[in-house]
């Protein structure tokens, strides 16, 4: 859906909290768009991956949640919200291995503590906010023309 | 290295991709943390794991997994291969050990997507 500001596309898509069943499929869809958006390969694995790492988060720890996806010809905007718990020490979450995850999130795979060291690696500008009991917020850009993030991949 | 020999290799079964084995494949992953697949492995690499959930198959598709070996006898869940089918993500099944399976494909010349971490990644 065109729109005015430069965005090319712009939608957002609910994250239901708890079901692992369903992890992953707005990531898959995220893919889907800007691959029709004909964005180049390594922006598309960049910005599906921190829209993935934030909807795991969303459905292991949050009540519910929803994900916002705006694409500029200069970047792609992921945006996280959830209604949860919230994150206590952002500082210590954001450590790689810390974690509070329980045996389920574990047995699916994750819960290694990388998730939110992931989403700063991959992403070009990573803001994160929460408040304990209501929720957390996670503003993530992957720029389009800029150089790769300094290391893997 | 073909994926048709990495079957022939490792005497896997193909669960899905029957028609993608002609694929080409230099390089490969191996872990049970889906945490640290999508820390370290790079797109067109072979995935090698022993968890079976859909989650596996939708990390490889974000990460653009070449294909997935699942390892120690491991069968992927239906809803599992129905994803791999829809994404279009080959799906393979040895008997064999994650050891043992890298192994085998390290002799023949299939190399790590990476040699190390770096320090500041070696956490968790």
């Amino acid at each position: 859906m065109p729109q005015g500001d430069g965005i090319i596309y712009q939608d957002s898509f609910p994250v239901e909290g708890g079901n692992f069943e369903t992890a992953g499929q707005v990531s898959g869809r995220i893919k889907a768009i800007l691959k029709n958006l004909n964005l180049p390969k390594e922006i598309i694995r960049r910005a599906t991956l921190v829209a993935y790492e934030s909807e795991i988060n969303i459905v292991s720890y949050a009540t519910r949640g929803e994900i916002k996806l705006i694409v500029k010809p200069e970047e792609v905007i992921v945006e996280a919200d959830d209604i949860g718990p919230g994150i206590e020490d952002i500082e210590l979450a954001m450590q790689a291995g810390y974690s509070t995850a329980n045996e389920k999130i574990r047995e699916m795979g994750f819960g290694a503590g990388m998730g939110l060291f992931n989403i700063n690696t991959y992403s070009d500008i990573f803001k994160i906010s929460s408040e304990v009991g209501k929720g957390t917020h996670l503003h993530m850009v992957v720029k389009v023309n800029e150089k790769e993030p300094n290391e893997i991949n | 290295m073909t994926l048709r020999e990495i079957k022939e290799l490792l005497e896997a079964e193909v669960l899905v991709g029957q028609v993608q084995l002609d694929k080409e494949i230099s390089t490969a992953f191996g872990a049970d943390l889906m945490s640290d697949v999508l820390a370290f492995a790079k797109p067109g690499s072979l995935l090698l794991t022993g968890l079976t959930n859909p989650q596996v198959v939708r990390t490889a598709d974000v990460l653009d997994i070449a294909a997935i070996v699942m390892v120690r006898g491991k069968k992927p869940t239906p809803e599992t291969i129905r994803l791999a089918e829809e994404l279009g993500i080959p799906i393979l099944a040895t008997k064999y050990i994650l050891f043992e399976s890298a192994g085998r494909l390290y002799s023949k010349g299939i190399r790590g997507c990476m040699e190390k971490v770096e320090s500041d990644r070696a956490t968790g």
